[in-house]
C-alpha cells in the first residue's frame, strides 16, 4: 500500500501540498490533467490495530457520496481501494465551515433565518436522494460562493438503497453528542428526521448562543435527551419571537413523529414566519417542572426504540390546491369528497392545503383590501373554514356531500394538516414551487370551467399537470350533457368543460 | 463490461427463456453460466442446447457432473431426477456436460459453481464462515458462485472480517474498492428464497457494481411439465413457492 506524499501520482491525480491533518484522515490538494476544478484528496489514516470506525466511515463515504448529486454535496472525481491507496478525490469547497461563525455567539435574526433555511434546503435535497447525513453539525457545513450550503463528512450517513456498513459493527450511538437525535441515541440509523433534530439544535444555538443540551461527552448524559426538555430559547433571550421558539422546539421534539416531517416544511416555516401556527411550545417561558419531568422520565424508561428508517417514504404528502373564489365554489364539495376518499386509502397522509393570492405582475400589492383587512389573513381564515368540512366539523359537511363518504368526519390532527397562503403572479407556478418545497407526492386540484378568467389567464391545472414532479389529480364537475356518473357528486351546475 | 451471470438453471426452459429475454432487453456485453444446467427440471436437453448456443463461459455444477458420475451423495429427489435426466440427454450432450471446467477467471473475477475453497467438493456458501473459506482461497476482487439457490452478498474488509449483506433486488450494489466481494447468485430454474421468480445477477466491472435481479416466468407451466415427466411431486411444488 502507498503512503500519500507530495508529488505522488495515482490514477492520474497528482498530490500537491497537504492541507489538513485530522484525527482520522489527511487532506491533500490534488490536480488532474482532465479536471480544472480545484480538488482535494482525502485519505484515511490507517493506524495500528483495530480502527474500525475510521475505515468503515471512509467506506461509507466511498459508497454513498458518488450517488449524490447537486450543489449541496461535493462532487466526487475518483476513489481508490486498499490495494494501492485508499482515497476519495472530491471538489474543493473553499472557505470556512459554519463552525467559525458559531464560535462568535448568537446570530442576528435575519442571518439565522437565511442560513438555517439554506441548511434546510440542503437537507431536503439530500433526503430527496434517499440519504440521511446523521452527523449534522456546524463543522460539517460549508458555503459555496453562490450561497448554497454544502454538506460534508458522510462517514455516518445512511442511504436508503444501500447496506448499512455500520449497522452490525458498533454498539454505541454514533454522532456528535451535542446535536445527536434521541432516536440515534437508541440506535435507529437512517431516519432523515434525525437531521431535522440536529438542525433544530443548530437553530437553538444560533438563537441563544448555547447548545440546547450542553456539551455532553458520556452516554449517560446522552440518555437525558429522551426526557429532559431544553430550556426554552425565550427564557434565555426574551426578545426572541414566539414563532421562532415554536420552530426550534418543534424541530427538537423527542418523538420524530412530532417534529417537522420534512426539511422542506421546516424551511417553509423559516421563510414564512407569519404562518407558523403557535402552540404552547412557542409560548412557554420556562423549562418543564419536576413533576412533568419525573413523569416523562418514567414513561421514556420503557421506550427502547424511536423513529423508523425511511419512515417518510410511507407517509405521502397530499397537496390540495383550493380555489376560494366564487367560481371555485362549484367544486368545493367534490374536492372535499376526493380528499376524503384519498384519506381512506392513506389515513396517515399529510394534507397540505394551499390557496394562491394572485399578485399583480407589475407594481406592488398593498396586501390590504379596501376594508383595510390583510388579504393574507382573510384567505387563511377562509382556508381554515374550508377545511372545517374535512375535519367533519363543518355545519354543512354531511349534508352537501352527496357522495358515499360523509358522516364519519375525518378529524386530522394538527401535524397532519397544514394551511399555506401563497402569493404569486402565476398561480400554477406558486402551486408547483410549493409542491416541490414540501415534497408533495400528489397534487389534488379543481379544474376551472369555461370562464373569462380562464380564457385570459390560461389553465392553471394544465400547467401543473405538465410540469409537476408529483402525480396530479384534476377534479372536474361532470358536464350536464355527459352520461351520468354524477350521482356521487354535488349537483353544482357547471359548464363542465376541460380546465 | 456488463456481465450477466446465470446459474442453477436445472432444466427449466421457461425460466431460462424469460431470463435471457430480460438480459437482452437490459443489454450486456457478456454472459457466464455457473453450472447446474440440468437436474430437477423437465427440459434438460433443451437447456443444454440453449446454453451451448450462447457460446459463453460455462462451468460444471454437481448435477452436471453427476450425469457421467454418480448421484450417490445426492438427496433422494435429486438422485431420482438425475437418473431420469440421463435418459433425456444424447451422448453428445452428456459429453459436453462432463467436459465443462469447474472454475474460470476473467476480468479480475473468479467464477465457480460451489466454493472457490475446493471447487470439486461442492461446498455450500451459506454463511460468513463458509464465505471466509472462499475468501481465503481466492485472491480475486469479486468471486461469483451459485449452488445455494439463495442470492447473498459477502464482503471481506481490510481487517479480514467477513460480513454478509442484505441483498436488495434491482438495486445496484457498489462493490467498494476497499473490500473483496463474494456474490452467491440465486438460481434461474429453482429459487429457494420463498420467491418463485427466476434469479440472476448483472455485474458491471467498470462501475464496480452488482445488481441482483429477479425475472417472472410461467412457473405453473414448468410445474405441470415436472409432473407430466413423472418426476417427484415435491420438485413441481417447489417451483411455485420458491422454497
Amino acid at each position: 500500500m502507498l503512503r500519500p506524499e507530495k508529488g505522488l501520482t495515482i490514477d492520474g491525480f497528482t498530490l500537491g501540498d497537504p492541507l489538513h491533518e485530522g484525527g482520522f484522515a489527511t487532506i491533500w490538494a490534488v490536480t488532474h490533467p482532465l479536471y480544472r476544478t480545484p480538488m482535494i484528496l482525502k485519505a484515511p489514516k490507517i493506524l495500528d490495530g483495530d480502527d474500525g470506525p475510521t475505515i468503515v466511515g471512509f467506506e461509507i463515504e466511498q459508497m454513498i457520496m458518488p450517488r449524490l448529486t447537486g450543489p449541496h454535496v461535493p462532487r466526487i472525481m475518483g476513489q481508490g481501494g486498499f490495494d494501492s491507496l485508499p482515497y476519495i478525490v472530491q471538489e474543493a469547497i473553499p472557505g470556512h465551515s459554519l463552525q467559525s461563525r458559531f464560535d462568535m455567539g448568537p446570530w442576528a435574526l435575519s442571518d439565522l433565518l437565511e442560513t438555517a433555511a439554506r441548511v434546510a434546503e440542503a437537507l431536503a435535497a439530500l433526503h430527496a436522494q434517499g440519504a440521511a447525513h446523521l452527523d449534522i453539525k456546524p463543522a460539517n457545513i460549508l458555503t459555496r460562493e453562490t450561497g448554497e450550503m454544502v454538506l460534508i463528512d458522510f462517514g455516518l450517513a445512511r442511504h436508503r438503497d444501500l447496506p448499512d456498513l455500520l449497522e452490525e459493527e458498533f454498539r454505541i450511538p454514533m454522532g456528535t453528542y451535542p446535536y445527536i437525535a434521541p432516536e440515534q441515541v437508541l440506535q435507529t440509523r437512517g431516519d432523515p428526521r434525525s437531521d431535522i433534530f440536529a438542525l433544530g439544535a443548530l437553530l437553538y444555538e444560533m438563537a441563544t448562543g448555547r447548545a440546547p443540551f450542553g456539551m455532553p461527552s458520556k452516554m449517560k448524559q446522552l440518555k437525558k435527551r429522551l426526557w429532559l426538555d431544553p430550556v426554552p430559547p425565550r427564557f434565555l433571550r426574551p426578545d426572541l419571537p414566539e414563532w421562532l421558539q415554536e420552530i426550534i422546539l418543534r424541530a427538537l421534539e423527542v418523538d420524530p413523529e412530532r417534529r417537522y416531517q420534512t426539511a422542506a416544511q421546516l424551511r417553509f416555516d423559516l421563510q414564512h414566519p407569519g404562518q407558523v401556527v403557535l402552540t404552547a411550545r412557542g409560548r412557554k417561558l420556562k423549562p418543564d417542572g419536576w413533576v412533568t419531568l419525573w413523569k416523562r422520565r418514567r414513561r421514556m424508561r420503557g421506550v427502547t426504540r424511536l423513529g423508523a428508517t425511511w419512515a417518510r417514504a410511507d407517509v405521502p404528502i397530499l397537496l390540495v390546491a383550493v380555489d376560494l373564489s366564487p367560481e371555485g365554489e362549484a367544486l368545493h364539495d367534490l374536492l372535499i369528497t376526493w380528499v376524503r376518499r384519498m384519506l381512506t386509502h392513506q389515513p396517515d397522509a399529510r394534507v397540505a392545503l394551499v390557496n394562491v393570492i394572485r399578485t399583480a405582475i407589475l407594481g406592488l400589492d398593498s396586501g390590504t383590501d379596501a376594508a383595510g383587512q390583510s388579504i393574507h389573513v382573510s384567505r387563511l381564515v377562509a382556508l381554515k373554514h374550508w377545511a372545517a368540512d374535512l375535519k367533519g366539523g363543518g355545519l354543512d359537511g354531511a349534508g352537501m356531500n352527496g357522495g358515499g363518504l360523509n358522516g364519519g368526519g375525518l378529524d386530522l390532527p394538527e401535524a397532519q394538516l397544514t394551511f399555506q397562503v401563497l402569493e404569486n403572479s402565476d398561480a400554477a407556478q406558486a402551486i408547483l414551487d410549493h409542491a416541490a418545497q414540501v415534497g408533495a407526492d400528489h397534487i389534488l386540484m379543481g379544474a376551472r370551467g369555461h370562464s373569462t378568467a380562464r380564457r385570459y389567464l390560461g389553465s392553471v391545472s394544465a400547467k401543473v399537470v405538465a410540469e409537476a414532479a408529483a402525480s396530479v389529480t384534476v377534479i372536474r364537475a361532470p358536464s350536464p350533457g355527459a352520461p351520468s356518473l354524477s350521482a356521487q357528486t354535488t349537483g353544482a351546475p357547471s359548464p363542465g368543460a376541460p380546465g | 463490461m456488463r456481465l450477466a451471470v446465470l446459474t442453477d438453471i436445472h432444466g427449466n426452459a421457461e425460466a431460462l427463456t424469460a431470463v435471457l429475454a430480460d438480459i437482452a432487453a437490459r443489454g450486456c456485453d457478456g454472459m457466464a453460466v455457473l453450472g447446474d444446467i440440468v437436474g430437477y427440471g423437465p427440459d434438460p436437453a433443451w437447456c443444454v442446447d440453449r446454453v451451448r448456443s450462447l457460446g459463453c463461459v460455462t462451468l460444471q455444477g454437481n448435477h452436471d457432473a453427476a450425469i457421467r458420475g454418480s448421484g450417490d451423495d445426492m438427496s433422494t429427489n435429486a438422485r431420482l431426477a438425475i437418473d431420469w435426466t440421463r435418459g433425456q440427454l444424447s451422448a453428445d450432450q452428456a459429453d459436453w456436460l462432463a467436459g465443462l471446467p469447474l472454475t474460470a477467471e476473467m476480468e479480475g473475477l473468479a467464477l465457480v459453481h460451489a466454493s472457490w475453497q475446493a471447487p470439486a467438493d461442492w461446498i455450500y456458501v451459506t454463511g460468513e464462515a463458509t464465505a471466509a473459506g472462499s475468501f481465503r482461497a481466492s485472491r480475486a476482487r469479486l468471486t461469483l458462485c451459485g449452488h445455494v439457490h439463495v442470492p447473498q452478498l459477502y464482503s471481506q474488509d481490510l481487517r479480514g472480517m467477513v460480513a454478509g449483506m442484505r441483498v436488495s433486488i434491482g438495486q445496484a450494489m457498489p462493490l467498494l474498492l476497499t473490500r473483496r466481494w463474494l456474490a452467491v447468485v440465486g438460481s434461474v430454474g429453482q429459487p429457494r428464497d420463498r420467491s418463485p421468480l427466476a434469479a440472476w445477477a448483472l455485474v458491471d466491472t467498470t462501475a464496480q457494481e452488482i445488481t441482483f435481479r429477479r425475472t417472472p416466468y410461467d412457473c405453473g407451466a414448468t410445474a405441470l411439465k415436472v409432473r407430466a415427466a413423472g418426476l417427484p411431486e415435491a420438485l413441481a411444488l417447489r417451483l411455485l413457492g420458491g422454497d
